[in-house]
């Protein structure tokens, strides 16, 4: 098995508290002035995404369009291609995803996952294609880890905070959660407005964060019946915790291959 | 699907291992915890250097998340953590807090060995998860102190 751990010279990490959440670079490069830099251009993007997006600064362009006070075409040019992305996301999920789904203009479900898929575009560019960028919990990963090895990415548990229901593996590849009860109704149903509370979480992968997690959004939006939805959307995958907590996932979802072939670990023994 | 004996220890060894991990500082969210094969998280459920091993139940500080308050307690015996009980999650959707009750009692079983393999990252809902373990270490705190 290749070797997965690189020396702490070999990687690059950062933590940066934004979009009410925290996002976190892993590069596996060793670092040069090129993608040091990348990395502040990186962690900028964020921060102004988080000024034109954000549904919470009453002066972001997101909520001066939505109470009227801004034409989109007064806002900087990204709120125009975020507002026409929702909109293909919209009819692709036959209403499920909406940026109007509340009272409130909120493309949110789709804000996250883009300005992180731009955030890794940074890093690659710049030289660091093998890099992880992690929007709180929303993940783009770039090339692998280390050579010969694909990322692992852990899948929370809804019905346990901090417990893994599973764990998924690839290589340039991007995994998206969303919903739970945990967070509250937080999901509205576009066609009802009303909570969506179908599922307790929905976790889709696939090649563009952007996407996964405007579908997971749509997911939980869905219920099971998501698992049909999905098949239409080349290259993405789903995994479903229904309000039982019963865990289903696609016949492409790319669970790792330790978790498919035994759930338990050795050495994980519960009594200490 | 609810399981008992067993489970308890389960939760108790899984709640610890969260918080081996987590210094009481910060705001750092659940997804970047993940417990390390190899340590005795056993040993950390008992009271802390000098714990007399205290026995009660422990409110942990409310925590504002964004999506609402979250507000948790733990009970002790002879300093040992035998329960977690959700007071406050997001929403007062019944719905929400049975969804919540009831899943804390099934927090860390037999995934413990999926989570202690070797993983870049964690996906999933984070906020409150964050506001979970804030206020359960505050509990802790006060169990220990």
């Amino acid at each position: 098995m290749p070797e997965r751990r690189l020396r702490e010279a070999e990687r690059l990490r950062h933590t940066e508290h934004v979009m009410g959440t925290v996002f976190s670079f892993d590069l596996r490069h060793e670092p040069t002035r090129a993608t040091r830099a990348a990395l502040g251009e990186a962690v900028a993007w964020l921060h102004h995404v988080d000024r034109v997006f954000s549904t919470y600064r009453p002066d972001s362009a997101i909520s001066r369009i939505g109470d009227g006070s801004m034409n989109v075409t007064d806002a900087p040019p990204e709120v125009e291609r975020v507002l026409r992305m929702c909109e293909r996301a919209e009819s692709a999920t036959r209403g499920c995803f909406s940026a109007r789904a509340g009272r409130r203009l909120d493309p949110s479900g789709l804000v996250k996952g883009w300005a992180v898929e731009q955030a890794y575009g940074l890093l690659r560019t710049a030289g660091a294609p093998n890099s992880l960028v992690n929007g709180g919990g929303d993940i783009r990963l770039g090339g692998e880890p280390a050579p010969g090895s694909p990322w692992r990415v852990g899948v929370t548990d809804p019905c346990g905070p901090g417990r893994l229901l599973t764990t998924v593996e690839g290589r340039d590849f991007a995994v998206a959660t969303s919903g739970g009860a945990e967070r509250g109704p937080h999901i509205l149903d576009p066609r009802t407005g009303r909570p969506a509370h179908r599922l307790l979480a929905a976790t889709v992968t696939g090649p563009d964060l952007t996407w996964a997690d405007s579908w997971a959004t749509a997911a939980v939006v869905q219920g099971t019946d998501a698992h049909t939805w999905i098949a239409t959307q080349p290259g993405y995958e789903l995994l479903t915790v229904d309000l039982d907590g019963q865990a289903r996932r696609s016949g492409g979802f790319p669970l790792a291959a330790a978790t498919r072939a035994a759930p338990r670990a050795p050495g994980a023994a519960l009594d200490g | 699907m609810r399981r008992t004996a067993l489970t308890t220890t389960a939760t108790v060894t899984g709640i610890v291992a969260l918080l081996a991990l987590k210094p009481h500082h910060g705001a750092h969210p659940a997804v970047s915890a993940q417990p390390v094969p190899g340590t005795d998280p056993v040993s950390g459920a008992t009271a802390g250097p000098g714990g007399a091993g205290r026995t009660g139940t422990f409110t942990g500080d409310v925590i504002d998340t964004r999506y609402g308050p979250v507000q948790i307690a733990v009970t002790m015996s002879a300093g040992r953590l035998t329960a977690v009980e959700v007071l406050q999650v997001p929403s007062g959707n019944r719905r929400d807090r049975e969804i919540a009750s009831y899943a804390v009692p099934r927090l860390t079983d037999e995934a413990i060995g999926a989570q202690s393999a070797d993983i870049d990252a964690v996906s999933g809902a984070s906020y409150t998860s964050e506001g979970y373990t804030r206020s359960l270490q505050s509990a802790l705190d006060k169990a220990r102190a």
